[in-house]
């Protein structure tokens, strides 16, 4: 009796204590970018360009542009194809080929994230230069697998009695999967894409020969551009105190924007 | 006849579900497909309306007349079939993010109606005819899932009224509900038999005898009996259906 309950308190004990070992470098993450962040942050730093090297001041006005610019072109290109092969796959795919795409999927999805940069540098910078086009297409090549992933899931969870009341309704299945399956799916589908958004803002390493950085601001997509993580990256191992601050400051921006995100994926998941 | 089956044979991959049946089901009355478990009746039913070969592997052979046509002629689209022939499935499937209104509506707009006045008509002429109306009309706009498991069904024949079919299928629509809902549901039935020629599957023997004019009684995948309910549930020809119906196995 006696041994069952403490066997019983060790057990809670551990489960405890592991929780805390995974909680404790996340907030010590979380404590240092801020605390040390704070510091660089002022309406300047968000809004000025970088300042020569030796002057102060200056802000990440172009890295804020940059990340925008990669996200939205990232997730232009991201959704329609992510969600295009999840929904083959949910719905239409059978035999071989839709094996083969999902292996191939699956396969992509553990891609390290160099080696999408690399194919993006093959396909698109070793023909028209760096650009944020570039960057934006090696970033897809990252996420597509999980807006795909998340879409089939998704569909998968709707009901099989849902999709055959459409279908006896005299509904074309094109028109079944587009009106009234996608419509249950949505919550999944938008958290898969809200997910890999903030996978996409902040990616530094497929970047670093494709958008590859930009002093200045973006003229447009075809220009080279900089980003967060390109400039935490950029600062952090530079010799100069206040490139140091400023990396700091644009890791707390990075993370207050990758945590805003992730709430909204509580709040999506939820319904 | 509004339908005539002839010979009709299913199979799911090799598994033959279904072995020859063949019978007519008469305009404007209740026909019921009864029979225990397995023994082929909700297939049956799905072969009506061309939704057993949604199935992967599952196969048809013969002849379902629909006002003389065949609708398993290679010409005939199963889309227009199913659009003729309304379903209501045995576990209440609305779609449960649409709202009560979008539920009903969704088979005409879908078909190309957009004027708002004639779909707000035909979604209270739907509901009132399923006799909904007064329980929701002051929250069209609330989602489908939320309704009793007892209004879900009523909600799905509404939408299957919507698009106006001349037939309607039932799969067991009562068994998963409560005595109270599935008795609304009959008296439904009973009264839409003045509009459209219905079907049901129950394996509830009182129901058939509730409700149906026509009984076809399934063994096995074989039709034994078939004929009017009133005659076969007191006189049954066969020894099986004799069993079947006082209960003996099933």
């Amino acid at each position: 009796m006696r041994l069952r309950k403490l066997a019983d308190r060790a057990f809670t004990l551990a489960c405890f204590a592991s929780v805390l070992l995974v909680l404790a470098p996340l907030f010590s993450i979380v404590y240092t970018v801020a605390s040390r962040g704070a510091r660089a942050l002022s309406i300047t730093f968000i809004t000025s360009l970088p300042a020569p090297v030796g002057e102060a001041g200056g802000g990440v006005a172009n890295a804020i542009q940059g990340t925008v610019m990669l996200t939205l072109l990232s997730m232009g290109i991201t959704l329609p194809i992510g969600v295009a092969s999840g929904i083959y796959l949910a719905e239409y795919g059978r035999g071989r080929l839709a094996d083969l795409v999902a292996v191939a999927r699956d396969t992509l999805a553990g891609t390290p994230s160099i080696v999408a940069g690399v194919f993006s540098y093959m396909l698109i910078v070793s023909r028209w230069g760096f650009s944020a086009l570039a960057g934006a297409v090696a970033l897809s090549v990252l996420v597509i697998p999980v807006v795909s992933k998340a879409t089939e899931e998704a569909l998968k969870m709707v009901p099989r009695e849902v999709k055959e009341a459409g279908l006896a309704l005299g509904l074309r299945r094109w028109r079944v999967v587009a009106y009234i399956l996608l419509k249950e799916a949505k919550a999944g589908i938008l958290a898969g894409a809200l997910l890999s958004m903030a996978r996409v803002a902040g990616e530094t390493a497929p970047l670093l020969f494709t958008s590859f950085g930009n002093q200045g601001y973006a003229g447009g997509f075809l220009d080279p551009c900089s980003a967060l993580p390109l400039v935490i990256y950029v600062y952090a191992t530079s010799p100069y105190e206040e490139w140091h601050t400023q990396a700091w400051g644009a890791a707390l921006l990075l993370m207050l924007a990758v945590l805003s995100i992730n709430l909204a994926v509580r709040r999506v998941v939820r319904g | 006849m509004k339908i005539e089956v002839k010979e009709l044979s299913a199979w799911y991959g090799s598994h033959q579900v279904l072995r020859s049946v063949s019978m007519g089901i008469r305009e404007n009355m209740i026909t019921a497909i009864i029979g225990p478990s397995g023994c082929g009746k909700t297939t049956l039913l799905r072969c009506l309306n061309r939704m057993h070969e949604l199935v992967d592997g599952a196969r048809v052979e013969g002849e379902v007349l629909l006002d003389g046509e065949n609708i398993y002629d290679p010409s005939v689209d199963p889309v227009e079939v199913r659009r003729r022939i309304g379903m209501v499935f045995q576990k209440p499937n609305p779609f449960p993010h649409m709202s009560i209104f979008d539920n009903v509506a969704i088979g005409l707009k879908l078909a190309g109606v957009r004027d708002k006045r004639k779909l707000r008509e035909v979604v209270e002429d739907c509901l009132k005819k399923a006799a909904l109306w007064d329980e929701v009309k002051d929250k069209l706009d609330q989602p489908g899932g939320r309704l009793s498991g007892g209004q879900q069904q009523r909600l799905c024949i509404a939408r299957a009224l919507a698009t106006s079919p001349e037939v309607l299928l039932f799969d067991e629509p009562t068994s998963a509900l409560d005595p109270i809902s599935a008795m609304r549901i009959e008296n439904l039935m009973l009264s839409l038999k003045r509009e459209y020629t219905i079907v049901i599957v129950t394996h509830n023997i009182q129901q058939a005898a509730r409700v149906s004019d026509y009984t076809a009684f399934l063994y096995r995948g074989v039709l034994v009996e078939y004929g009017e309910t009133a005659v076969m549930f007191k006189t049954p020809r066969h020894k099986l259906t004799e069993e079947y119906l006082t209960g003996r196995f099933g």
